[in-house]
């Protein structure tokens, strides 16, 4: 059996607003392997964002907060580290590339010096030596002339350079574990294929497991090796990505499949719609959340909500279509 | 695509662009001096055909937003001729000009900064009406209550204000404020970039809808190839403020000739991991439109460049029906 990188198991974070609480991420269990990429794709206000910081405990805190469930991180639980001790961890063992690189860097330090922090942080090497090793870094992830680059500022970088220097700050520690939440998004198509080019080759060579956070199908399907769907704080379906896109199990997943424009298909007439919008978090309804949407909606699924079960060999998907409700453990769910 | 669609495309050009340009001046130093030019947008010329949907696309900085605006002249072109059925545009004085948008409207990006949140959702979709004096004030709120229900909201929605709506439904709103005028044209700038992929295709059909129902003509800015491919008829692909191709949706998708339009199509991720592609990376970044290269603005990436191409600035051409590419080789 390969090893666990990371294992999330029921984790819950909340927000706690003047308006009520906001579950932002409700009992999500997922895992990652050793050198696999895993995908987490979803609109706007799932829970993505959120279930990557809450990983590495950089949720703002009032109002959110972590309320139950574990992170495994090698078979160590992270919520019961101390902050000192995440600190270690955070940038050494797993590193966190964002979607926009400008806000992410500090625009009065030259790149060297951002880079070469992170590594005398966590490395024991003296500053000449972290200073070679960002020289490395940056050759690494292809940019042109890094002994002249190191000295540059981000402002003197265009956004895919930029994004370049994220990703070598990422990779200086060597993590286990590299969440990427929405590396591309602020890319245009053509730097996005040369980054997207450039995370694969350094999980190749670096055997990091990924964490791929984004809205973009096509970038999931060319990227992971397994995909999580997430829809109103909770995990609806996770499979492999060749089973999903080829025979998606929610009703959600296949909406979503649907009403993308799609380049490998002939042009349709009309785009498939998923009708509504995204529940509000503050008040979600009862039983299935997507149940208001779903055009396969039973009497069920508006009074009973489905959980995450494994339904073949590495599938699991939450709706009532795929799960028999006489088998699902429902002591908690009512609880919950 | 429906007859009367068909019957209007027979009916030809409505707006013809030839040769335009925007530079845009970078001032500096201490009285504020001149001292270099954005080139923008720097001779594209196309036609936009009644009835039809032209696409622009291409990669931030390539000048497509501008054009959009520029044939509006919400930006005032640097030079250059916009035909809107048959007379020169920019010849036209402020006040003419401002009679003329009646024909002409936007729907812009963004849909939490383009409407004003002081206002209801009535007063915006009102206020081009009386801008340009159309009805009186009961036949103005009759017809916003009716766009409002065109656009798929409820009429009930009037008196409600921007932020309470969701990003899709406020993307209806300034869709509504567009139509208000029964416009010819409609510049839609990244009309659904901002927007879940869910609410997305919601948009787009509202939009094929709308131009069924009301002859629109539409002028569709995105950078998403996908969304370009499947509501164009026609696709222009910018490249540095040129026009590199342009040539009928299907046909750009199934056979690009310009080397930027290959290797474009070629980098979109596709949702379907059983698709192995060949790829193109095209290599470093978008030169700068301050100090483009010479020649052929591509050639600094371009896999097939040749010495020619660094002197030789190719114009778009036809190389095959109404399929225009601007490049020496293809």
């Amino acid at each position: 059996m390969p090893e666990r990188v990371l294992d999330v198991r029921n984790l819950s974070t909340h927000f706690f607003t003047e308006d009520g609480v906001v579950k932002s991420v409700d009992q999500v269990s997922f895992y990652i392997n050793s050198e696999e990429t895993l995908g987490i794709v979803g609109e706007s206000g799932c829970g993505k964002s959120v279930t990557s910081l809450s990983i590495m405990q950089l949720i703002p805190s009032p109002p959110g907060k972590i309320v139950g469930g574990e992170i495994l991180f090698r078979g160590e639980n992270l919520l019961t580290k101390s902050s000192e001790e995440m600190r270690k961890i955070r940038g050494n063992d797993i590193a966190m590339i964002f979607q926009e690189p400008m806000t992410s860097l500090n625009p009065v330090y030259t790149i060297g010096d951002q880079i070469a922090e992170a590594v005398v942080l966590h490395q024991k090497v003296n500053k000449k030596e972290a200073w070679k090793r960002a020289v490395d870094m940056l050759r690494e992830v292809g940019i042109p002339s890094p002994e002249k680059r190191v000295r540059e500022y981000p402002h003197q970088m265009s956004g895919g350079m930029r994004q370049r220097v994220m990703i070598a700050m990422a990779m200086s520690c060597n993590p286990q574990l590299l969440i990427a939440d929405e590396p591309t998004t602020a890319l245009d198509v053509t730097i996005q294929a040369q980054i997207l080019d450039l995370m694969r080759k350094l999980k190749r060579e670096f055997h990091t497991s990924i964490m791929l956070i984004t809205h973009d199908l096509g970038v999931v399907a060319e990227m992971a090796d397994r995909v999580a769907v997430m829809y109103a704080g909770k995990i609806v379906e996770e499979s492999s990505t060749g089973d999903l896109f080829r025979e998606p199990l929610h009703p959600y997943t296949q909406g979503l499949l649907d009403s993308i424009p799609r380049l490998d298909q002939p042009a349709a007439e009309k785009l498939h719609v998923i009708e509504g919008t995204v529940p509000n978090p503050l008040n979600l309804p009862k039983g299935c959340t997507f149940a208001p949407r779903c055009p396969k909606v039973m009497d069920i699924c508006r009074e009973k909500t489905p959980m995450l079960t494994e339904v073949s060999e590495g599938r699991k998907v939450s709706c009532w279509l795929h799960v028999d409700p006489q088998k699902q453990p429902s002591g908690k769910e009512a609880a919950s | 695509m429906s007859a009367v669609l068909q019957d209007q495309k027979a009916h030809g050009v409505l707006m013809e662009v030839r040769d335009l340009t925007k530079y845009f001046p970078i001032t500096g130093g201490l009285f504020s001096r001149v001292v270099g030019q954005v080139k923008a947008v720097d001779g594209v010329s196309f036609d936009l055909r009644r009835g039809e949907t032209l696409g622009l696309v291409g990669e931030s900085g390539c000048g497509k937003t501008t054009t959009g605006r520029a044939v509006l002249r919400l930006i005032e072109p640097t030079s250059g001729t916009i035909k809107f059925e048959g007379q020169d545009i920019t010849k036209l004085s402020k006040r003419e000009m401002r009679a003329l948008r009646r024909e002409m409207q936007i729907i812009f990006q963004d849909p939490f900064g383009s409407l004003n949140p002081r206002m209801s959702v009535g007063q915006i979709i009102e206020e081009p009406l009386v801008i340009h004096r159309v009805g009186n004030r009961k036949e103005r709120e009759a017809r916003v209550r009716q766009l409002l229900e065109v656009v798929g909201l409820a009429s009930y929605h009037v008196r409600r204000y921007p932020h309470e709506f969701s990003g899709g439904q406020r993307q209806r709103i300034g869709i509504a404020r567009a139509i208000a005028l029964n416009p010819k044209i409609i510049v839609a700038d990244e009309p659904v970039s901002a927007l879940d992929v869910s609410i997305q295709s919601q948009i787009l059909n509202l939009m094929e809808d709308l131009q069924h129902e009301f002859g629109l003509t539409y002028l569709f800015i995105a950078h998403g190839l996908n969304v370009i491919r499947h509501i164009s008829d026609r696709v222009g692909v910018m490249y540095l403020g040129a026009m590199v191709e342009i040539a009928s949706s299907e046909e750009i998708y199934h056979k690009p000739l310009h080397p930027y339009t290959e290797a474009l199509f070629s980098a979109i991720p596709i949702p379907n991991p059983d698709i192995k592609r060949e790829r193109i990376i095209l290599q470093g970044d978008v030169p700068s439109p301050v100090n483009p290269p010479s020649g052929c603005r591509f050639h600094t990436r371009c896999p097939i460049a040749q010495e020619k191409c660094k002197v030789d600035r190719p114009i778009l051409k036809e190389s095959g029906p109404d399929h225009w590419v601007a490049c020496h080789y293809r």
